[in-house]
Order: C-alpha cells, then structure tokens, then sequence
C-alpha cells in the first residue's frame, strides 16, 4: 500500500494539481474569512468565537464540494487510460491495497489543505480572548470526515470510467444530490424527511460545526466512505474477471 | 516453471483462448507465435495473473495463479503489450516505485534498480520523465519494470511491436542477454524474430494450440513448405519443363517470369541447380522465399486438414 500511496503523492506534486487545489482552497477560504468577519464586527453583538467558525466551515464545506472531485478524478480514470493498471495487477499488490493506497494519498492531500486554513484561527488570536479550542476541533474534524467521504465517492467513480471528466463531473453531481436531498422539505412527509436527513450528507456537518462531535454523524461519515471504498475494491474485481480494464 | 494446463478464457459468449495446454521449463525460452487475435495476449495475461482462467489451471513457479496469486506474482516479471507508462514520473522514480511494490526489501532496492537500469541500458535517462523519451526508451522502461527484483518468469507480450528495424533489433539483443538465468516467454507475429531468440515455439490461431515444438523440429517440419524460385537464362516454360522431373519437386509452376518450385526438402537445391546445369543453361536466379507466419499457418493449420479431409472422401 504504501508503494502505491508514495506514487500518488508524487503524482499530485509533479503535476501541480495538489499545489493548485491547496493554493486555490486556501484564497477563497480566506475570502469566506474575511467576509464573515467583516459580517460579524459590522453586525456586532453576536457570539464571535462561536458563530463566525460555524459559518466558516459551513462556507468551506460548499468549496470542498467543489475542490475535491478534482483530486480524485484521475485516480483510476488515469490508470484505466493508460494501461497501467493492467501492470499494477501484476504486482504482488492486492486490490484492497492499490484502492486504499490512493484514498490515503488523496486524504494526505485534504490533511495538508485542511491545515493551512489553521492559520486563521491563529491570525485572530491578537482578537480574542481565547481560541474556540472545542469549535476548532469538532469543526476541522468534521470537515475532514466530509472530505474523506467526498473522495471515497469520487474514487469509486473514477474506476468506473476512463475518462477523468466525466468523472469529475458524475462525482460532483452525486455530492450535490447528497447534499439537496433534504431541500425538500416542504413537499415530503415527516417519516420520509426524517429519512432523507439521516441520508444526507451535508446536514451531518452541522452538530460539528456548533462544536459538537456526535457519533451518530461520526459512524455515518466513516460508513459512507467504507461502503464507497468497499464498492470500488468490489468493482475492480469484477472488471478483473470479466477481462476489462 | 510454468505450466498451462487446459486454459480456456470467455468473455461471455466470446472463447479467446479454447483448452490450451503447454509448459515452459526452467532456464528455457519460448516464443508464443500467432496472428493478431489469436489468444496470445489473452494466455499471457492469465499468466500473468491480471485475470483468473474461466477453466483449466496455470501455475507459475509451482504456484496456481488463482489460488496464491502473490506468491505466484511475486517470481514473474511481466511485459504488457504497449509498455503502458506514467509520464509525470522519471525513470528512476517509476523503478523506485515498482521495488516497492514488488516487495523488493528496502536494503535491497537501490542494488536492484541499479541492476535493471544497467541491464536495460537506461543509466543516462535515469532522471528523465518517462513520457519526454522516445517509444524505443520507454519500451525498455517497460522491460526494466519486468525486470526489477529479478523474476524467474520473464512474461513478455510483443515487446518488439511499433518499434522502428534498429530499436527491434536493440530490444531483441536485450531479450537474448536475458536468457539462460531466466525462464523467457515472449509473444511476437513474427517468425524470424521468435527463430532468433528463441529455443522453442508455441502456436496458437483462433484460441487453440497448433503446435509446439523447437525450432529444429518445427522447421523439418516445415522443409518443404518453402517455396523456391528459379529463374535461367530460358523462357520459363521450357524451365518448368525440365525442372518438373527433378526427383523431389512436387510442383512447379510458372510465375512472374520465375519459376516456382514447391519441393519436398532442402536438399532439391542441389538436384534443381544440377538439372539446369546439365541443359547448359545458366541461372541467374535461386532463391527460397522466406517463410511468412502466414505460410506456416497454412502449413499447420489449413493442410492437415485439407488432408483429412480428403482422406475422409478416400482420395489420395
């Protein structure tokens, strides 16, 4: 695994992709910062600490959506084009490993983007009397466990296409879907609402970004990440035996 | 040290490769011969371990492919049709990701891809990216990776095919420096090729086995599929005339201003050119046509069974 995660590091430095999706995470989360800052000492009277980082997770979680199917797109989607992936299945590595060996590179890739934006927090010290230590910690863990789904969704979907895309495009769409599902509110039953919002992606940011870490919202993230993961090894066996690439 | 025991591979209603059984020994090298199509790359693939037999079993080193997969991976080097590479990376860092992944020891692998980088002539390019060099480079990219941690089972699939004459005959220089320590399977469509490299031959057309024999044995097989042409200082009818009665012609014909002689073994050369000496004529052309695959297959495949079939109606 750790072949193939090296690998794909190096794939998302030497093309640039990993500096640019960093680099471009980092100015617009940094707008939303400013923003909602300038929202707050405007408005004045509200919780600081606390409402400013809720909106700011909450603002950063809508950039995730967009930034991370970019990082996932070529991980399989490449390899198929290539041919590549044919001479990995040569190797003594399992499925199990080349899939996890790229999910670890690509959450390398969140940890290290997620990190940067730590610097906020530490800009605003000077401001405040304490750092919002439990809001800081729910929070990033939250936006982490998305991401983490986010990438399991989108390895999946790259090992289902040759072309990166499609697979972009089809891994933002299904996120999005992810994340609407509750918009409905207003048309749907009670029982169905209350099922929609257990299904949904998006809501389970919002105990996490009031500085809550809840574990429902912890195994249902870690869930949907395993069942993309489990789904992509199952789909690259199947390709496999039936001889496609 | 690999054994292919009646492989048949379907996908779906498609049989790309029909109950093929052959082995390989150890040290030894055989060329897998056939048209495109022809199963080759398909056998190879199941050997290589990228997909399971839908019946039948391989094993490489003694070990089944489908039931230890790793173990049998782990001593074969594998050559894909092609030499797909990952152009964002240099030479040396794809090897260095390839010892990894072959579970080369961490001590070990700067000696290995050493060794492969020597072996396969990339020590000057170490640092270049794969995709800036030339197809003749990055197909020894492509050996270098089958090469590293020193497999037993050399699994090569045309690793001559879309080169240019001096890249084929480079390539095929390093396939020939390899043999011996190494058991050597390598596919090629080209006759004189697999004669050069290798010791043995297997031939597959449409998904099954045609033969598989050595060279030697392949080629008396063969003696007298090859056609020669004569051509004198006569007009070529009366030519045929006489060379018609030579002991060991079975057939003559006249044919673009030559004559073409299909006859019995190589021996006839001599009997042919006595014949036309005899009659005081002087020939400015002998020569043997150079046996296509193409022959071959009409050889192995279509005679016999015109013969059986012609035996079956009880004609001679």
């Amino acid at each position: 695994m750790n072949a193939v995660v090296r690998k794909e590091l190096v794939a998302y430095f030497s093309s640039l992709l990993a500096y640019v999706v960093i680099a471009l995470f980092l100015a617009v989360s940094g707008f939303y910062l400013y923003s909602n800052l300038s929202f707050f000492l405007l408005s004045g009277g509200f919780d600081l600490t606390r409402g400013l980082w809720q909106y700011q997770f909450l603002d950063m979680r809508q950039y995730m959506l967009t930034l991370l199917p970019l990082l996932t797109m070529r991980l399989f989607a490449e390899e198929r084009r290539l041919g590549t992936l044919e001479l990995l299945w040569t190797y003594p590595l399992r499925d199990v490993e080349i899939v996890l060996g790229k999910f670890v590179a690509a959450l390398l890739v969140l940890l290290l983007m997620l990190a940067g934006t730590l610097l906020y927090p530490l800009l605003l010290l000077p401001a405040e009397a304490a750092l919002p230590v439990e809001a800081l910690v729910a929070g990033y863990l939250g936006l982490f466990l998305l991401g983490a789904a986010f990438l399991a969704c989108g390895i999946l979907i790259s090992a289902l296409t040759e072309s990166q895309v499609l697979a972009a495009a089809v891994t933002y769409s299904v996120l999005l879907l992810f994340w609407v599902l509750t918009w409905n509110e207003a048309a749907v039953g009670a029982p169905v609402l209350w099922l929609l919002s257990q299904l949904s992606l998006f809501d389970r940011l919002y105990t996490f970004v009031r500085g809550g870490i809840d574990t429902a919202d912890v195994t249902y993230l870690v869930l949907f990440s395993a069942v993309f993961l489990v789904w992509t090894v199952q789909c690259l066996g199947s390709r496999r035996w039936r001889g496609v690439r | 040290m690999i054994e292919v025991c009646n492989l048949t591979k379907r996908f779906g209603d498609f049989i790309a490769v029909d109950d093929v059984s052959f082995s390989v020994g150890s040290g030894e090298c055989v060329g897998f011969l056939g048209p495109n199509g022809a199963g080759k790359t398909t056998t190879m693939r199941v050997i290589a371990g990228i997909f399971p037999p839908t019946t039948g079993v391989v094993r490489v080193g003694g070990h089944d492919v489908r039931r230890e997969p790793g173990a049998a991976r782990r001593v074969l080097g594998y050559f894909p049709e092609n030499a797909p590479f990952y152009p964002e990376m240099s030479v040396q860092g794809y090897l260095a990701f390839v010892a990894r992944a072959k579970r080369v020891a961490r001590a070990d692998r700067a000696t290995h891809i050493e060794k492969a980088l020597a072996e396969c002539g990339l020590r000057e390019v170490r640092h270049r990216l794969v995709g800036k060099l030339s197809k003749g480079y990055r197909q020894r990219v492509g050996l270098s990776q089958a090469l590293l941690g020193d497999p037993e089972v050399l699994v090569l699939d045309e690793p001559t095919s879309g080169l240019d004459p001096g890249q084929v005959s480079e390539i095929r220089e390093l396939v020939k420096s390899l043999r011996g320590q190494r058991t050597i399977v390598f596919s090629s469509h080209i006759l004189s090729e697999v004669s050069q490299v290798a010791q043995r031959v297997v031939i597959v057309d449409r998904g099954r086995l045609v033969a598989e024999d050595s060279l030697e044995g392949l080629s008396g097989r063969l003696a007298g599929a090859v056609p020669l042409w004569v051509r004198a200082d006569v007009a070529p009818e009366a030519l045929r005339a006489v060379l018609v009665g030579v002991a060991g012609v079975e057939r003559a014909e006249v044919s673009d201003g030559r004559v073409r002689l299909v006859v019995r073994d190589e021996g006839v050369v001599e009997a042919v050119s006595r014949a036309v000496a005899e009659q005081d004529w002087l020939i400015l052309e002998l020569r043997r046509e150079a046996l296509s695959l193409e022959d071959i297959f009409l050889r192995l495949v279509r005679e016999p069974a015109q013969r059986s079939a012609r035996a079956a109606e009880g004609t001679p």
